[in-house]
């Protein structure tokens, strides 16, 4: 099943949830904004949304610096 | 207030775009940025503002000048080493364009001074390097309905967008609030600042004479390493603790 991560196509085993691709992409899950079809989803929200075909995740980081 | 004839030389390069011309110029002459932070972000801003003949240029920093500025904080010299940075970004400012009011403010933004400062001004530059600052310029800008652009950088990494409050997704609908660890600052490549602080000024332009589409509603990412330059569209969270209409 294919769901694009920051723009890129990703192919995911169906069932993964929204907390598993963050986790896998931030493993501390700090400094990270999670936007799924551009709504922000809360930390404790990621758990329970399974992935559905064509999903977009949004990772953002907190760039503090200027 | 017209254009004296110097003036037509300087700006000659605006007047000759159909977009700006001759009104947008005079109405640049009316217009007040205040630019927060003169720093990496800031630098860049701070020029190109002035140089566009933008009529007052608020500067707020309570830093000094440190050497390890120096490799992206492009308006500082290394004769300005421990000057008040307000005072060397103005002394650089005035040099580049006598026309300029330069309106300094030596000091911290809180949530206590900043409607008396936000006031006097049309646009915000967020150009600054803390998430503290960020949230106050973001929850400031809301209360007294001030639109501003919110930038921020990491490493090779940048961001921006620009937020109309009440109209437009705002800072904290995609940043609810800041890290509480925030991370050991690494970086950042001097001319990332320089890229997106460029980007700040376009967008005050911008909005100052209603030209083209403000980067509302979206996040511009730029990763240097990659040069991927990116969109992510946000949009106004309805839980947002700031304009949400459902705050959590």
């Amino acid at each position: 099943m294919n769901v694009t991560l920051n723009g890129e196509k990703r192919e995911i085993r169906t069932g993964k949830t929204l907390a598993d691709i963050v986790m896998n992409f931030n493993p501390s899950n700090k400094r990270i904004a999670v936007l799924l079809n551009d709504d922000l989803i809360p930390k404790g929200n990621q758990a329970g949304y399974i992935l559905k075909k064509d999903d977009r995740v949004e990772i953002l980081t907190f760039a503090g610096g200027g | 207030m017209e254009l004296n004839a110097m003036q037509r030389e300087r700006y000659a390069r605006h007047l000759s775009l159909p977009e700006i011309g001759e009104k947008g110029q005079k109405k640049l002459r009316k217009s007040r940025v205040l630019i927060i932070g003169t720093g990496g972000l800031g630098s860049p801003a701070a020029y190109y503002l002035a140089a566009a003949g933008i009529s007052t240029l608020g500067l707020l920093d309570s830093d000094v000048v440190e050497l390890s500025n120096l490799q992206r904080q492009i308006i500082h010299f290394t004769a300005d080493l421990g000057r008040r940075k307000t005072l060397s970004a103005e002394e650089k400012l005035k040099a580049l364009n006598p026309d300029v009011r330069i309106k300094t403010y030596s000091l911290r933004l809180t949530s206590k001074n900043a409607q008396a400062i936000l006031r006097d001004f049309d646009f915000v530059i967020d150009a600054t390097d803390n998430f503290s600052s960020k949230l106050v310029i973001a929850n400031a800008c809301h209360a007294a309905k001030k639109p501003y652009s919110h930038a921020g950088i990491l490493r090779f990494f940048g961001q921006t967008m620009t937020v109309i409050p009440g109209q437009t997704a705002c800072y904290r609908c995609v940043f609810e609030s800041p890290p509480k660890d925030p991370s050991v600052p690494q970086g950042p490549l001097g001319a990332v600042p320089g890229i997106i602080g460029s980007i700040q000024a376009v967008e005050a332009i911008k909005y100052l004479l209603h030209l083209g589409d403000l980067l509302t509603n979206r996040l511009l990412t730029v990763d240097a390493l990659t040069m991927r330059f990116r969109e992510v569209p946000v949009k106004q969270n309805p839980h947002c603790k700031l304009c949400g209409r459902m705050p959590i």
